[in-house]
């Protein structure tokens, strides 16, 4: 089965940039790629550039309407994602658990829908 | 075949019997066959009620079990096959149904017991404890949504919707049917005991003489002693079983004949069960002789005492207070050190308990919670200080969860200005 990990946490939480901590947790991304790459677990995954970077789109009556900003304004933003492909939620689960922001704020698993 | 069974009646007592007996170990085997939990669950729900229309007209089968897990595959494919479109998966269950309509003629006790996978399954941590504990009693005890919902006082709709969900996320999410990996057995162990003693205290603080809910304490000691039986070498399993059993054992001590709660001192011990006792007394002994003792051991431990003292003078009152400050390491947690406090009270003086409970504060939940206030007014009638008493008791009355036990607690206070 193929899980989304989906990463949240308030942008301003955890290590920043410039800190002595920046280097060692981006290290902790690598080294999860890896170790997901190197499983077969992989299907993707991407960092996000930050919610000030975000423009949301609706379409009403035909008629396309932008906002400036994310599509919710809420603390948590989500921040990137993982595709790994897992025998069960177990598995899954335990992947979301080592993924660097689990420590700061929030990994959602959520299964990926087939259709066959 | 048997002869046909006389009346209705009777075959619908031999069904429930058989349903609350095998329901689990059944469901259990038909989950494993089908990998749906959802859908082995509706089909057996089917095949029960094939069963009360057909067991009256032909007479019980000589397997019952085996009939059971037969027409429940068939209802499995007919509900397969009444779908406008099969995935992959679905149309190979269809064609491997297909071939094993007939469950291997064995008797139950043959067929593997899958109700370990079942219980962990159910407790899976991904779900929330509410639904943990209605799938619970729903697969392994064999209740009906309706029961589980009067239970809980819930809306039988409401709780059929809860359960709805739960099994949708168990098979969307992909939750496994199987036992957790070595590294996870300790806390999903942890879960499911936890599920358990939920079960049991759900049951166990019901007002009294509501049988639906008194129902609830016999059918956690009865997943007590499966999972006891299941993972035999588990001891905090029987320190749970064990704990149960020596609270329940005070079920009919506890009230009095017009249904007024007795506390421990005023109880006739006389009127406990020695049975549940002797039972609770071995596997404490059980769940003691493996150090580190979990949590469940240690209660048990404590229960123990309060069964093997005569009357409550006898009490060993120390040994309560160390167990209290093991179970305070391994448990921290300020509901156990009230109690500790009350112990401390009759092992010392009420002043010494009482300086106990002060130590807690100022803890926000602990001035919320009932217990702390009534055992306040308990310590300050033993000093005499009857207004402050007062104070304490109005505070749990007030916080009171039951009827049954603010009127118990209004009696108190009154008592203070009359006696």
């Amino acid at each position: 089965m193929q899980y989304m990990l989906l990463i949240y946490n308030a942008e301003t939480n955890g290590p920043q940039p410039g800190t002595e901590e920046f280097g060692p947790y981006m290290q902790g991304y690598i080294d999860f790629t890896a170790e997901v790459r190197e499983a077969g677990k992989l299907i993707g995954g991407e960092a996000l550039e930050s919610v000030a970077s975000a423009t949301t789109v609706s379409v009403r009556g035909g008629k396309t309407e932008l906002v400036d900003g994310p599509f919710a304004e809420t603390k948590e933003q989500l921040g990137g994602y993982y595709i790994l492909d897992c025998v069960d939620l177990d598995e899954a689960l335990k992947y979301a658990a080592k993924i660097p922001d689990a420590a700061y704020g929030r990994v959602e698993v959520r299964p990926v829908m087939i259709f066959d | 075949m048997q002869p046909p069974v006389d009346t209705d009646r009777l075959a619908k007592a031999q069904m429930t019997r058989l349903i609350r007996e095998d329901w689990g170990r059944i469901l259990a085997a038909l989950t494993s066959s089908v990998g749906n939990y959802s859908l082995a669950e509706d089909s057996l729900q089917d095949a029960v009620i094939s069963a009360l229309q057909v067991w009256p007209r032909k007479g019980l089968p000589d397997n019952p079990a085996a009939w059971m897990i037969s027409v429940a595959r068939r209802k499995a494919l007919d509900r397969l096959r009444r779908q406008n479109t099969m995935t992959r998966k679905e149309d190979e269950l269809a064609q491997w149904l297909e071939m094993h309509q007939d469950a291997p003629d064995t008797d139950i006790a043959t067929i593997p017991d899958q109700r370990l996978e079942l219980i962990y399954t159910c407790c899976h941590p991904a779900l929330d404890q509410k639904s943990r504990v209605a799938l619970t009693l729903r697969a392994l005890g064999g209740l009906s949504t309706e029961h589980i919902a009067r239970a809980f006082l819930d809306k039988p709709e409401a709780m059929a919707a809860r359960l709805t969900r739960a099994k949708k996320k168990l098979s969307m999410a992909g939750i496994r049917f199987k036992l957790p990996d070595p590294e996870d057995i300790a806390p999903r162990t942890d879960a499911v005991l936890r599920v358990i003693y939920l079960i049991f205290n759900e049951g166990a603080h019901a007002s009294n003489g509501d049988l639906t809910r008194g129902d609830l304490v016999t059918e956690a000691i009865r997943l007590g002693r499966i999972l006891s039986a299941l993972l035999p070498d588990n001891t905090e399993t029987k320190g749970l079983l064990a704990l149960m059993l020596l609270s329940d054992s005070r079920r009919f001590a506890r009230v009095d004949a017009s249904g007024n709660f007795v506390p421990l001192e005023a109880q006739n011990r006389a009127r406990w069960d020695r049975a549940k006792i002797t039972e609770g007394l071995n596997l404490v002994e059980i769940a003691l002789s493996h150090a580190p003792a979990g949590p469940y051991a240690i209660q048990a431990a404590i229960s123990a005492l309060h069964a093997q003292a005569a009357t409550f003078g006898d009490t060993d009152w120390p040994q309560i207070v160390a167990l209290y400050d093991v179970l305070r390491t391994r448990t921290p947690n300020p509901i156990i050190a009230v109690n500790q406090a009350v112990a401390l009270s009759y092992a010392q003086t009420p002043q010494v308990g009482l300086a106990a409970l002060d130590c807690l504060l100022p803890d926000a939940k602990l001035e919320a919670y009932q217990p702390y206030h009534s055992c306040r007014a308990d310590l300050l009638v033993r000093m005499g200080q009857v207004d402050a008493a007062a104070q304490s008791y109005r505070r749990a009355i007030d916080l009171s969860p039951s009827k049954a036990q603010a009127r118990f607690l209004e009696h108190r206070l009154r008592a203070l200005y009359i006696g």
